[in-house]
């Protein structure tokens, strides 16, 4: 804190600072000197200031075609908004609050390293995009889903045949990472989080497949972005898998 | 359909609805809030969904929205951010946050042009209202669209992003256009031209009269509007259903809802007549401009890739006077073939002609720039011995039953290319990657890595003697906190390599040390050599985490020699900003900001850097910089050069104090006199001994140090 006002105080300082030594130079000058100096240093000023042109605002046409000079008050646009792009946000937050919970599991679930590693950066990854998601929601208005840390697992099984979101795991395939522990939790959980992240790579496609959709800024890159990261952890996890595969042969 | 997706569904149509009336500006005055929403008639669901919020906050403990999310606790064996550094704690603001700095100075902030503003003719727009109410914002707010709001509907839509440089020019790309300013006086920037042309991210490259910009978004229109193209019909429901929507819904269980949404969305199908998603007036690529008036830039060509450019780079073949080529890294979704033909998004093995695992290469005939095409799709990927163009990560060994298929490194990133040693490092999703690029058109991968820590390859930037890179993390894709105390200190981070024999080994991690907020978003990103002779030193930026100062001369050993940093854009919620790139350029940094503006610093002495290291950066004068195509530095032969590598090697005790006055003496001596020619002469006859002493240094930097003096002191000149 003290660095910071420290910091402030002295770009203020010093703005005043330059000020005050011009007016300095006048008065040692008297008044005749600072007649002088108004006398050399204004023209000098204006000139200057015609040196640099004045900045516009330009929009180019198709290759070939005329660029267009915009009016200097020119504000900013948005592309239309698209109803994929709301639901497509509302269906992640319900996919990405799965791999949570999932991720959740580990610590009373298995001893590995590595995979607890790998929990802790899915899990961070996902609560902060769940977040972002929800920030991107609310800000345009959107009704933002509610995630339920506790409770996702019966809110499945008591809805039996509802369709999940791609890739999501079954309430039966739950039920068994739930019970499984040590090495057989490993594997069931890095099948199954592969699974659930294949299934968000679809998400993204449909999404991208829709008329006018993804044209929103902050969305096209997230989608984007959530679509590498999450092909990047599949990576991990496939390599994570076959040590595990070969570990077991051995 | 279930009630909640109804609800939904009605709500959004309902909003819509406001959104056009508003537009329609059929309000004469600008009312209250409340009295605004009860002239509009759709308004009572919106109003309905705005305490359902509130109370589903309660219900689910979820809290406001805009809250940021909490870190996780710090894997065992990690280490996380500095909580003790004084940029943990710097005050919140847009304009006014607090700042500190070691060894840089803050010269201005050129802020970002109104035209790159989003307008604030939607002010009365409810939902923009809402999202007001949300934030607890003052009434006084409501009256006008403030700049925080415009930055949280549209974070990204105008973000600036990365920087090339030409001449007294300084090109700021952004999500919307391109900026262009004067930096012939840098601590008194001007913007010369706004050049409206939206698309994202707007990388940019410049060479000669060419300007060059990466569009890859579905919006990007070949003629540069800002329309963007139609979204499919909203559906068209009965009004009622959103009362019943919403009246339901406020009695409901909170948990049937996502599912709901999840039952909604798994049958696209049944809903609603799917449009074509192709548009022949689309684009994404990168598009070449004349810059021949640099207020009045045309476009001459634009060159469509099936994925867009998320960046692009640019490649100058020393051997090719004609031509100059464009390395395209596509990172986000292949478009259909009805759009683009040729286009495939399927997987290697469906189809050889896949558009994944592939760069393209666009050749730009100089005198016809026009004519520019894609002239080759390397597979940087293929496994030079089997052929498979997958050929990174293939790690599929396992093959249990019911186990996926494995993913492959399909994207390049960013790709750094440097030319005078026929070398590129690729920065590609999963990998680093070495390729041989003395033939432009078919680079050739030379090497791969990756590495347990690193989410995604973003970026590389080479030591200029090519015996180092360092590659960099975007862990969670620069939108996300991730220098929060808890944060490791190993993510999202620098990863530094040796590299030799075209082979890169793994030396060590560097992360921009200080803590950050939880409401700033911040992880490694876009930096630049400084051309400080006799050490290898990046400036980068780390977005709202400021501008980090690295040496890494010891690739072991890296070290913070300087930083700026702001606090948060707000203290409340995580709103986008921070500096995107940050460039050494003919002796000033460039910051661009992507939310704020252009910042400019100086570098200042401290016990890490000398002024006549710094000054010693400042010789050398380039006529054109585009980071991403790696200039080779050469220092002139000048005597603040030599006392730079002096300063060092008082720093290290590399030579006998004694000897070392002596130099100092030397040179002080021609200096004074003007570079009398006795004095200099006397100069360059130290150069042998210094020679046979560099032998006997006590580690390789200090002999390439006393080598570098060596060389100096003879290419000294007096005046003719």
């Amino acid at each position: 804190m003290t660095t910071f006002r420290s910091m402030r105080f002295w770009g203020s300082v010093h703005r005043r600072n330059k000020r005050k030594g011009f007016a300095e130079i006048g008065a040692g000058f008297g008044c005749l000197g600072a007649m002088v100096l108004i006398i050399f240093l204004v023209p000098v000023g204006m000139a200057q200031e015609r040196d640099a042109p004045k900045a516009v605002v330009v929009q180019p046409g198709a290759p070939g075609m005329p660029t267009k000079t915009l009016p200097t008050s020119t504000k900013g646009t948005l592309p239309p908004k698209s109803r994929a792009d709301v639901e497509f946000m509302q269906g992640m937050i319900f996919h990405h609050s799965q791999a949570v919970e999932m991720t959740a599991m580990i610590p009373t679930h298995s001893q590995n390293k590595n995979l607890r590693e790998l929990g802790a950066r899915i899990s961070s990854s996902q609560s902060d995009e769940i977040n972002f998601m929800k920030r991107w929601l609310a800000a345009r208005g959107e009704s933002v889903p509610t995630t339920m840390p506790d409770m996702p697992g019966m809110m499945m099984s008591s809805s039996g045949s509802m369709p999940l979101m791609p890739g999501m795991l079954s309430p039966e395939q739950m039920e068994a990472l739930r019970k499984a522990k040590g090495a057989e939790f490993d594997r069931l959980f890095l099948v199954g989080m592969i699974q659930h992240h294949n299934g968000a790579l679809t998400m993204v496609k449909d999404l991208f497949d829709t008329a006018g959709s993804g044209q929103d800024a902050e969305l096209f890159n997230f989608a984007t972005d959530a679509d590498n990261t999450q092909r990047a952890e599949i990576r991990i996890m496939q390599g994570m898998l076959a040590n595990q595969h070969k570990e077991e042969k051995q | 359909m279930n009630r909640v997706s109804r609800m939904v569904l009605s709500v959004g149509a309902a909003l819509i609805i406001c959104f056009a009336v508003s537009r329609m500006q059929a309000q004469a005055a600008q009312p209250a809030p409340q009295q605004e929403q009860a002239q509009t008639p759709a308004n009572p669901p919106a109003a309905g969904d705005a305490k359902d919020s509130k109370k589903e906050a309660q219900d689910g403990g979820d809290g406001n929205p805009f809250a940021p999310e909490p870190a996780p606790a710090l894997p065992p064996g990690m280490t996380g951010s500095d909580v003790n550094d004084p940029r943990y704690k710097l005050s919140p603001g847009l304009y006014d946050a607090g700042e500190t700095s070691e060894g840089m100075k803050h010269l201005e902030l050129v802020k970002k042009p109104e035209a790159f503003e989003l307008g604030s003719a939607d002010a009365d727009n409810p939902k923009v209202q809402k999202t007001i109410a949300q934030l607890g914002m003052p009434p006084a707010m409501l009256a006008k669209m403030p700049k925080e709001i415009q930055l949280v509907i549209a974070q990204l839509a105008f973000a600036n992003s990365d920087l090339a440089f030409e001449g007294n020019h300084l090109f700021q790309g952004n999500f919307y256009g391109i900026n262009i300013f004067d930096i012939s006086d840098p601590a008194n920037t001007k913007l010369l031209t706004s050049m409206v042309c939206p698309g994202g991210q707007g990388d940019v490259s410049v060479y000669k009269n060419l300007l060059f910009m990466s569009v890859e978004m579905p919006n990007g229109r070949l003629d540069c509007g800002t329309e963007g193209f139609p979204p499919e019909p909203m559906p068209t429901e009965p009004d009622k259903s959103a009362e019943n929507g919403a009246k339901d819904n406020s009695g409901a269980k909170d948990a049937g809802k996502p599912q709901d949404s999840a039952n909604d969305k798994a049958k696209p199908e049944q809903r609603r007549p799917r449009l074509p998603a192709a548009q022949k007036d689309r684009f994404r690529g990168v598009r070449i401009f004349d810059i021949s008036d640099i207020q009045n830039p045309r476009q001459v060509a634009a060159v469509q890739t099936c994925r867009g450019s998320h960046t692009h780079t640019l490649v100058v073949d020393p051997n090719d006077k004609d031509n100059v080529y464009i390395y395209v890294s596509g990172t986000s979704f292949v478009r259909q073939s009805e759009e683009l033909a040729g286009c495939s998004g399927e997987k290697p093995d469906k189809d050889p002609n896949t558009s994944l695992f592939r760069i393209d290469v666009i050749k730009v005939p100089l005198a016809a720039p026009q004519d520019a095409k894609i002239v080759s799709n390397p597979r940087v990927f293929m496994n030079a011995r089997t052929g498979e163009i997958n050929g990174l990560n293939n790690g599929g060994t396992h093959g249990k039953p019911g186990s996926e298929k494995p993913r492959d490194t399909d994207q390049c990133h960013d790709i750094t290319v440097y030319s005078a040693i026929g070398l590129a490092a690729g920065a590609c999703e999963g990998n680093g990657i070495i390729l041989d690029i003395k033939d432009p058109v078919h680079p050739q991968r030379v090497d791969a890595v990756n590495d347990p820590n690193y989410s995604y390859w973003h970026s590389a930037t080479f030591s200029n003697d090519g015996s180092k890179v360092v590659f960099t993390d975007e862990w969670g894709g620069g939108l996300g906190a991730r220098c929060r105390p808890n944060d490791p200190n190993k993510w999202g981070a620098d990863a530094i390599f040796r590299l030799h024999d075209d082979k890169l080994t793994f030396e060590n991690y560097y992360k921009m040390p200080a803590a950050q907020s939880d409401t700033e978003n911040c992880v490694a990103h876009n930096g630049s050599l400084i051309p400080v002779p006799g050490r290898d030193i990046e400036v980068q930026a780390w977005y709202q985490g400021g501008v980090s100062v690295m040496d890494f001369t010891d690739p072991a050993k890296p070290y913070e020699i300087a930083y700026f940093d702001r606090g948060p854009i707000d203290p409340k919620m995580l709103v986008l900003g921070g500096d995107w790139s940050a460039y050494w350029y003919n002796g000033y940094i460039y910051g661009s900001e992507i939310a704020r503006g252009l910042d400019v610093f100086e570098l200042t002495p401290s016990k890490f850097l000398t002024q006549n290291e710094i000054d010693a950066a400042k010789t050398v004068q380039l006529n054109e910089l585009n980071v991403q195509d790696q200039p080779k530095i050469e220092w002139p032969a000048k005597l603040v050069v030599a006392k730079a590598y002096l300063d060092q090697l008082t720093r290290s005790q590399a030579l006998p104090a004694n000897r070392i006055e002596a130099l100092q003496k030397a040179i002080e001596n021609a200096e004074s006199s003007h570079m009398n020619k006795g004095k200099v002469a006397k100069l360059r006859k130290m150069a042998p001994s210094l020679e046979k002493s560099a032998a006997s240094a006590k580690d390789q930097a200090d002999s390439m140090r006393i080598h570098g003096l060596a060389d100096v002191l003879k290419r000294l000149q007096a005046p003719a």
